[in-house]
């Protein structure tokens, strides 16, 4: 067993138990605070699989900016939690037994079909330096530069959206 | 060395719980937080695809890094929108329930 195996062991069970805790608790903040912590696993993995700056932009983005909205309006809403009220008693047996279909039928399908030959590459000393980021960079601005910039007129109107949303409406008489 | 097969499943796993989130949940907070965990599954899959592929020059390929990015910057956009529409659902119903969403108007 190499390192990267028992890193890989751990923190995969890491990210299923902070899931699976997001899907039970109770709470919302708990949920919200589980979900923190499965972004930061997630973000470890991408070091493993040599992708630094993505790991940076999913703690930023993710588990900073995301998340703190997501505890704002929680504790904005003040519904931390709902009274259960359980309208269909089927409903949670058949989700978790259509779940594990879908698990397995996923997996499945993804190692048989999708054909991911071979073992993730060793990212050498050179996957998380300095020069493959201003790689990374010169791929982005260059080949990648129209979806760039479709990306932040997508950000624009998401914000006048939920500005529009939000905005107390003016009652016309 | 990890096969990628161990990330390929651990990603599957991740989806489905995101799933049964979304299936079981009550909560519309909650239910949005399983959408930010299925999207991040992606994510991670397509990121381990990208990681075993390389140029015949022996570069590294970004482009499953660079459709991770953009994904990122979708999920802040839908946050944005989705929120939005919580509180002013709940502005509305005192509630954010997602079985009290039973009306189109008001």
């Amino acid at each position: 067993m190499t390192i990267d195996l028992i890193l890989f062991l751990v923190l995969s069970l890491i990210a299923v138990a902070t899931a699976l805790g997001m899907l039970m608790s109770r709470n919302a903040i708990y949920s919200a605070l589980f979900l923190v912590l499965n972004f930061v696993t997630v973000a470890v993995f991408y070091l493993l699989l040599g992708a630094p700056f993505i790991a940076m932009t999913q703690i930023t983005v993710y588990a900073g900016a995301i998340m703190v909205l997501f505890l704002f309006v929680i504790m904005l809403l003040g519904a931390e939690s709902l009274p259960t009220a359980e309208v269909l008693p089927w409903q949670r047996p058949l989700a978790i037994l259509l779940g594990f279909i879908l698990a397995v039928e996923a997996v499945y399908l993804l190692i048989t079909r999708a054909r991911p030959a071979g073992d993730v590459l060793q990212p050498e000393a050179v996957a998380n330096t300095m020069p493959n980021l201003r790689e990374l960079g010169m791929v982005l601005f260059q080949n990648y530069l129209l979806p760039f910039e479709v990306t932040s007129i997508l950000l624009l109107v998401a914000m006048v959206g939920a500005i529009v949303l939000i905005r107390r409406e003016k009652r016309v008489p | 060395m990890v096969p990628i097969n161990y990330y390929i499943i651990l990603s599957a796993i991740l989806f489905t719980i995101g799933v049964l989130g979304v299936l079981i949940r009550r909560n519309a907070l909650i239910i949005f937080m399983s959408i930010e965990l299925m999207l991040n599954a992606a994510n991670l899959a397509m990121v381990a695809f990208g990681s075993i592929f390389k140029t015949p020059e022996g570069e590294q390929v970004f482009s499953g890094q660079i459709f991770v990015f953009f994904v990122i910057a979708v999920a802040a956009a839908e946050v944005a929108v989705g929120l939005a529409l919580i509180v002013e659902i709940f502005k509305s119903k005192r509630s954010i329930d997602v079985d009290q969403m039973n009306s189109m108007k008001g």
